[in-house]
């Protein structure tokens, strides 16, 4: 068995910046505690020998001229905004009152 | 007069070159034909407004005398993955509801300039993470060969649309088989490019190392030139690749005449047989490799022992992968805001994401936070990335000795809706066959193989080739389709059940 338990999954939705409900956090515990049986074997032949493969096509860094390239004008970024003013994104306070 | 949505691609593109028929025609028999079925497959989350606009103008400038692109003037349907300018992109996801992107993916800007007719946006699973369609935030897609059953998934919209002749041809993206899986399930034709061979700008990533887009057709040609049209290096996708790439429509039209099946090497995985197939997905194989086999083929028995270990891998380098992608879904710079009075930006964050996404993608994202976490890492994160080096080995000692590999295209055919939606882990082992190709980057190619004995429903045959070799599965997809469509005597297709006012699918 592995070690997912509510308050670990609780956790991991504050990481993830998810609201979870205590309906959702007692579902996702038990499916999560599945899933992660099946797929723990990944150890079973991920022995210290063998690299790890972050990518599939071997690639080389890709430079291009510090020059404009196809921008996006401040109207287009913000179209899609769900709050906007002067210019910029408008959100609620950024800081709780205990801090 | 020829009914215009039966016709391949490549057929109706004749035509219109030979003026035969107007562009303004065939979108609009495709946009009549949409109308009479689409309440019933819902394939289709968008339709544009303007199509019969732009095929109008595709129909002066051929008018004028301009040199226009094999397919101009053909509709096209586009995945809800792929950003476009004029009609919304939600990705299948309430978190993007409306949303209307400032620029277009760059296989969409292609298929434009090519004079394509974008006919609308299809269904997927949510941000692509599904095998049915079942997980798009806007109620699922049904299969065409019978609507009570899945049409595979993530881009059940895409195959769906030409499989019900509402579009000859679509975009898809596949990341761990969203476009073989559902080809295998609705009797179409499904490509996963070489990683890196189309460009990935303007597709609302999932996973950064595994997506790749490709075509959704009915035939291997018509893969082949819209290929040739979305492919290439991109300078926006800084991974796409500076590479050489030869036609693919060309290689379909050689593959035809069957010549390069003669001392084809063909590998099967003497492994995969223990997965638990369905009786008549195997039977439709072992024929279909029979059919090769009688042209001059030789099945060749390899060995893969790690793939039994890619579904595991995949589940957590996929997750680790789309835990990061999508924490862009802030309710800051676009989609949903869920307002929380009184409460800091996090807190609207944080209610924003629990409403806008649905359940697989929260499972995932959960998922995929906890496998990058402090501790499990290594065990986790690190060790799947060390089964993608040893699946890698594994394809490069495959072909040593052969020239592809063949497998079913996925384990059943088409599930009924409903039946898998509450069991993740089965929905997850769909893919047992298709994820290797994403985790090692080769390309692959699913094509209709039959039906099922046992359920009469289609069956695809699934080929692999080494990196950078597409063009292989090219002349091996058409050499296999040219034979079977001879000895079933006509298209797969004809075969389903017809659909809408006049056809009683049901």
């Amino acid at each position: 068995m592995s070690e997912i338990t509510p308050d670990l999954v609780r956790h991991l939705g504050v990481l993830a910046r998810i609201q979870l409900s205590d309906g959702e956090v007692e579902r996702l515990t038990g499916q999560l505690d599945a899933i992660v049986d099946n797929i723990a074997k990944v150890s079973e032949v991920a022995t210290p020998d063998v690299p790890a493969t972050s990518h599939p096509i071997t690639l080389e860094n890709v430079f291009r001229s510090d020059v404009p390239g196809d921008l996006l004008t401040p109207e287009q970024v913000l179209q899609n905004a769900p709050d906007s003013a002067d210019g910029r994104f408008r959100v609620t306070a950024i800081l709780g009152e205990e801090q | 007069m020829t009914d215009l949505t039966k016709l391949s691609a490549a057929a109706l593109a004749h035509k219109l070159a030979s003026g035969e028929v107007s562009s303004v025609e065939a979108t609009q028999a495709h946009l009549d034909r949409i109308a009479a079925v689409d309440a019933d497959v819902h394939a289709f989350l968008h339709v544009s407004s303007h199509a019969l606009d732009v095929a109008a103008d595709i129909d002066r400038r051929r008018a004028s005398g301009e040199e226009l692109g094999p397919l101009a003037g053909v509709p096209l349907a586009i995945k809800d993955v792929l950003v476009t300018t004029d009609m919304p992109s939600t990705s299948g996801s309430k978190i993007l509801e409306g949303y209307m992107s400032p620029y277009d993916a760059t296989v969409v800007s292609r298929s434009r300039a090519a004079g394509l007719v974008p006919l609308g946006k299809t269904n997927m699973d949510e941000f692509a993470m599904g095998s049915s369609t079942e997980h798009s935030a806007y109620g699922p897609t049904r299969n065409p060969w019978d609507l009570s059953r899945i049409p595979g998934g993530s881009g059940g919209g895409s195959a769906a649309a030409v499989a019900a002749f509402e579009a000859p041809l679509a975009l898809g993206s596949d990341t761990g088989g969203s476009i073989r899986q559902p080809a295998h399930v609705t009797g179409t034709v499904g490509i996963k490019p070489t990683y890196g061979g189309v460009s990935r700008y303007g597709a609302i990533a999932l996973a950064s190392s595994l997506d790749q887009v490709g075509p959704v057709t009915r035939t291997v040609l018509d893969a082949g030139l819209l290929h040739d049209v979305i492919g290439g290096h991109d300078p926006h996708d800084s991974t796409s690749l500076a590479h050489d790439w030869p036609s693919f429509a060309a290689a379909a039209r050689e593959g035809a005449t069957g010549e390069v099946l003669k001392g084809l090497r063909v590998g099967v995985i003497r492994e995969l047989p223990d997965s638990g197939f369905q009786a008549g997905v195997s039977e439709s194989f072992r024929s279909a490799l029979a059919a090769m086999e009688a042209q001059g083929a030789e099945i060749v028995e390899i060995s893969a022992p790690h793939f039994e270990y890619g579904v595991a891998a995949y589940y957590l380098i996929l997750p680790a992968e789309a835990s990061s992608n999508l924490a862009k879904f802030d309710s800051v710079r676009f989609g949903l805001r869920v307002d929380v009075p009184g409460g800091t930006v996090e807190d609207v964050m944080a209610k924003t994401r629990d409403v806008g996404f649905g359940d697989e993608v929260k499972r995932r994202i959960i998922l995929g936070t906890y496998a990058l976490s402090a501790g499990y890492y290594d065990a986790y994160y690190g060790s799947a990335q060390k089964v993608r080096t040893l699946i890698q080995r594994d394809f490069a000692e495959a072909f040593a000795q052969v020239d592809v590999i063949a497998t079913p295209s996925a384990p059943t055919t088409a599930f009924k809706l409903g039946e898998k939606i509450d069991d993740p882990l089965q929905m997850y082992l769909n893919d047992v066959t298709t994820i290797p190709a994403n985790l090692a980057g080769v390309p692959g190619i699913s094509i209709p193989s039959g039906l099922a004995a046992e359920d009469g429903l289609p069956v695809g045959i699934q080929f692999l080739a080494p990196a950078h070799e597409d063009a292989r599965l090219y002349r091996v997809g058409a050499a296999l389709e040219s034979l079977l469509v001879d000895s079933w005597g006509g298209p797969l297709l004809d075969r389903a059940p017809s659909l809408g006012a006049n056809g009683g699918a049901r």
